[in-house]
């Protein structure tokens, strides 16, 4: 506790009392060899399949480079071994560490907005020349949800107006902030991560239903705020024929590549789309128009299957948390985990503007697979930390 | 420390409230996913007929391979028309990674002024596609090319590209016979069968390469290749080869073609010169002649309107198009005219007095000796070119067997089997002159006719081919340009041939053949200085047309008017006359009389042929032939 420089203020003492169920006197079982390193198996297992596919599909997209394969193939063994450790803190800690984790990224997020890269048309990175380029936005992916979650953890559930306030406070600061580097997907994607956290935490049928008239018509606001270019995204998505050559081109060739693929694909390495350089990006966002254009509706299906196999361990994991932060947390990560598959294949397959959401675990990059797994450390963590009673 | 009641009951509510939460966002997380599922059935079942035609039409593309235009060469095999291998320089915008700085290194290589550097810019910006390359430079040099080639590992994204050009080596001489290609324009493009000319840039557009572009043009194939979202051809998936066109063998001699334009120099006017057995044209020249390889690339407007406004008209072809009184050179036809039709026999003498008058007509029709030349028979009035004789024999004829028996020799009709925009002509009728004029016709008006004059007009084309039937004797053969369309040679009889010009007695041809060498050989006859030293039995006839009328649109000064207004020259041979090698027409224009003027242009054509190329036939046969026709004479 002393650790932390922030045990002494009136944000810190809010948190420093930790509501969890006293210890037991003894009498726990013996615990397995997964319990002691404090992972689940089965999520693990499933983590490791995905990405294996993920790495077959990728050595075809990426023109069967070994390179490519190898440095995506480290890349995880580095997001693996960010979600073992993670695994080893208690959910006690993400509790206290929450505040402090949501505080520090908001403050990248303004050192950005005043000194940040310009890279890809965005403001995102924030760099120590030489040694580390960091996009705060990514973290804020984890802290702004577990930040929401520890409040309401504090204040019990179901949230209370006043409550929903603080929430709306904590998760409209980043979320703006994002938003004005611009990073549509990002914020989104964080706003989503974090409003997930207030529905499972049970707000009421009648707010939910204020907010989506209320976002509803915030419509016309948010469409005069964007930049052109995400007008663009919209409305090529609307209607991909109307600039073929442009933007319209990555939907109509993804579409084309999974279409194309049929029942049973064309076969590995076979796909046209994907080997003669029709389809963009495709070891990136695209990637699973190679796997639709090689595998098929089989291969596309046993992925989505592959997905929700993964989705269910983990809410089952999540109700199975022994406190209402652990719950909410883990329910938050599992899920927006789903969302990113949902909009990016979504995305692909033409039912959703293309907004730059990676597949998880899937598509090639760093970033995005060490937050995933960051957050199934802590899924881990919060699963693994239970304390048992004996049978 | 025991937990409190209320924490627990809390607990145990919240843990309520989180699970049914969590089980309505699985029940979200499945119907997503089904959505998501319905929507790749849809894509991979029910629309995959379509995204996998689309998905091939985007890799499979079918590339035209045009075919090689096919040769022309002389009857010697000298090469008249032939694809040159032109280098562009073009540039692919994507591959270059400082353009500024590759344009101004290729300036300063290919050694160009500075200002092209912005053409340069202009022009790399002028495609439809990416990764088309744009053409920056057309028909590089061999020094540039070298450079180029150099330093091309420093050019990434420039290419030199190879493309095969029409060329006329004897383009000045061989212009108006052989016409030129030229780019196919949109007029051409409707009519033109698509798939035989995907690829091709380039069509016939007038003379031979417009006549035969069938045979020349060849059959496009096509390949079709796998390529890359960059167009870059990967592999190919089938091939069917371009049939490329059949090279031409043409009748035309280049020799006696250069002599032609040698001896009609700077003057206006056509030599053409046919083999009267086989109907092959050996020489058709027309002056001034013109670059054609100027219209291959494509001529500049200020050039090709300099070229349409100069007064010579260099781009006419007066040869096939040039619509000339015959004059005097009609003599030997009307004479068969009259033989055919009985109305005269070579041995009937008319008296001459100098003029001849129509019944009831004071109106006297001059011969050109004012005092007559006397007594002439057909023989005589040939070789002086007695006018009298045939305002007699003409008006004896009347009109209608005076146009009946001219048109026989092809007059007033497109007489060439592969002559391309030939024109007919003008032979006067009775009809004609009612439909033109709406006027009847005038008996004086068939005199003029009868001596060449009047509203006849012919061609020099004409003229030679009338000059070939003669020297046959009445036996028609097409005049021809190609010999050899591959390696089909063309056959001597050619449909839509005239009929054969029959005479009741033969003996009358070698009356009018006499006749003709008295012309060149003859004490009086008008072509003597011509005849002078004549290794062979030459038959010729002179003509004098006179220019009545100009223009009154053309503005020259008064020196030029003068030239303008004189006589048109003109004089028909054949040779020898007991076994014709060759038959000549000649034309020049404004050079005065032909029988000075035009009959030594035809000697010297007639000696090219017989003696410097040697088709005199060989003593035997020829001292056996004019033997025969010695008698007569």
């Amino acid at each position: 506790m002393a650790a932390n420089p922030l045990a002494r203020t009136p944000l810190a003492r809010l948190f420093r009392r930790y509501p969890v169920r006293p210890p037991d006197s003894g009498m726990s079982r013996r615990k397995s060899l997964w319990e002691n390193l404090h992972l689940d198996p089965w999520l693990l297992a499933l983590l490791l399949l995905l990405v294996g596919a993920g790495l077959l599909v990728l050595y075809s997209a990426s023109g069967q480079s070994g390179d490519t394969v190898t440095a995506q193939a480290l890349r995880f063994g580095v997001a693996f071994a960010v979600m073992a450790v993670l695994a080893q803190f208690s959910p006690a800690t993400f509790f206290r560490w929450a505040p402090l984790a949501y505080g520090a990224g908001v403050a990248m997020l303004i050192a950005v907005e005043l000194v940040g890269d310009i890279g890809m048309g965005a403001q995102r990175w924030l760099e120590i020349p030489g040694v580390v380029r960091f996009q705060p936005s990514e973290m804020m992916k984890l802290a702004t949800p577990l930040m929401v979650a520890a409040y309401l953890g504090r204040t019990g559930i179901p949230p209370r107006l006043r409550h929903l306030a603080v929430c709306a406070l904590i998760i409209g600061l980043p979320v703006v902030l994002i938003a004005k580097q611009p990073d549509l997907g990002t914020s989104i994607l964080v706003a989503s991560a974090a409003l997930i956290v207030v529905l499972l935490a049970g707000l009421s049928w009648r707010l939910i239903g204020m907010f989506v008239l209320l976002a509803g018509a915030a419509l016309p606001l948010l469409w005069i705020n964007l930049q052109n270019y995400q007008r663009q995204r919209v409305l090529t998505f609307l209607n991909p024929e109307s600039d073929p050559l442009g933007a319209g081109w990555n939907i109509i060739q993804s579409t084309t590549a999974i279409g194309s693929g049929g029942i049973w694909g064309k076969g590995w390495f076979q796909g046209t789309q994907s080997q003669l350089e029709f389809l963009p990006e495709p070891h990136t966002d695209f990637i699973i128009a190679v796997l639709g254009e090689e595998f098929g509706l089989v291969g596309m299906t046993a992925l989505l299957a592959l997905y929700l196999v993964i989705v269910c361990r983990g809410l089952w994991l999540a109700a199975g948390a022994q406190d209402t932060f652990g719950r909410l947390v883990a329910g938050s990560i599992i899920l927006t985990f789903f969302i990113y598959v949902f909009v990016n294949v979504g995305m692909v397959s033409g039912i959703l503007p293309v907004v730059g959401v990676p597949l998880p675990l899937i598509s090639y990059g760093g970033t995005s697979s060490v937050t995933l797994l960051a957050g199934f450390g802590i899924l881990m963590s919060i699963h693994a930390h239970r304390r048992l009673l004996p049978r | 420390m025991p937990p409190r009641l209320d924490t627990l009951k809390n607990a145990r509510q919240e843990l309520r409230i989180f699970r049914f939460r969590a089980l309505l966002a699985l029940v979200v997380v499945v119907a997503l996913t089904a959505l998501l599922t319905g929507r790749l059935v849809y894509l991979q079942v029910v629309e995959h007929d379509r995204y996998s035609t689309r998905s091939e039409s985007n890799r499979v593309r079918v590339e035209p391979l045009p075919p090689t235009r096919g040769l022309i060469y002389d009857r010697h095999g000298v090469l008249l028309a032939e694809n040159r291998p032109t280098y562009n320089l073009t540039l692919v915008r994507e591959r270059v990674e400082d353009l500024g700085r590759t344009l101004e290194r290729l300036v300063s290589l290919l050694e160009l002024p500075e200002d092209d550097v912005e053409a340069f810019k202009r022009r790399s910006r002028q495609r439809q596609r990416p990764f088309q390359p744009a053409l920056l430079m057309s028909d590089l040099s061999q020094a540039q090319i070298a450079r180029l080639a150099v330093n091309r590992h420093r050019l990434p994204g420039v290419e030199v590209e190879a493309r095969l050009l029409r060329y006329y080596p004897e383009a000045r001489i061989m212009s108006h016979a052989l016409g030129y290609v030229g780019r196919i324009n949109a007029d051409e493009l409707e009519n033109l069968d698509a798939g035989r000319y995907a690829g091709t840039h380039f069509i016939g557009k007038t003379g031979i390469e417009r006549f035969y572009e069938k045979a020349l043009h060849g059959q496009a194939g096509l390949r079709k290749v796998e390529t890359n979202a960059r167009g870059r051809v990967l592999s190919e998936l089938g091939r069917q080869d371009p049939v490329p066109g059949r090279n031409l063998t043409l009748t035309l001699d280049t020799g006696l073609q250069q002599l032609a334009f040698d001896l009609l120099e700077d003057r206006r006017g056509s030599i053409v010169a046919i083999e009267p057995d086989s109907g092959e044209i050996l020489a058709m020249a027309s002056t001034p002649g013109f670059d054609s390889n100027r219209f291959v690339t494509g001529i500049d407007v200020e050039a090709y309107q300099a070229l349409q406004q100069d007064i010579d008209l260099p781009l006419f072809n007066r040869a096939i198009r040039g619509h000339y009184p015959s004059g005097s050179t009609i003599k030997p036809f009307v004479a068969v005219a009259g033989l055919r039709e009985g109305v005269i026999t070579p041995e009937k003498t008319i008296n001459d007095p100098g003029y001849f008058q129509l019944p009831n007509d004071s109106r006297r029709y001059r011969n050109w000796l004012r005092w007559g030349h006397g007594k002439v028979d057909m023989e005589r009035s040939l070789a002086v070119s007695n006018n009298t004789y045939y305002y007699s024999l003409a008006h004896d004829l009347g009109i209608d067997r005076l146009e009946r028996q001219l048109g026989a020799f092809g007059m007033g009709q497109r007489v060439a089997h592969d002559v391309q925009g030939e024109s007919p002509g003008l032979l006067p009728s009775r009809e004609w002159k009612r439909e033109r004029y709406n006027q009847s016709w005038y008996p004086g008006e068939t005199l003029s006719v009868g001596i060449g004059q009047g509203y006849l007009q012919i061609t020099p084309l004409q003229l030679a081919t009338a000059t070939a039937t003669l020297a046959n004797k009445g036996e028609w053969v097409k005049p021809r340009l190609a010999r050899k369309i591959g390696d089909e040679p063309l056959p001597r009889d050619l449909p839509d041939t005239p009929e054969d010009i029959e005479l009741d007695d033969p003996d009358g041809w070698n009356t009018v053949f006499n006749g003709m060498q008295k012309v060149l050989s003859g004490r009086e006859g008008t072509a003597r200085r011509a005849g002078k030293g004549l290794e062979y039995a030459m038959a010729g006839k002179s003509g004098t047309a006179q220019v009545f009328s100009l223009d009154k649109d053309e503005r020259y000064d008064a020196d030029e008017l003068a030239e303008r207004l004189r006589d048109h020259a003109l004089f028909i041979a054949f040779a020898p006359a007991d076994d014709p090698q060759i038959a000549v027409a000649v034309i020049v224009e404004n050079a005065g009389g032909g029988s000075s003027h035009a009959s030594p242009l035809a000697r010297e054509m007639t000696d090219a042929w017989l003696l410097d190329e040697g088709h005199l036939p060989d003593d035997d046969s020829a001292s056996e032939d004019r033997a025969s026709s010695g008698e007569e004479g």
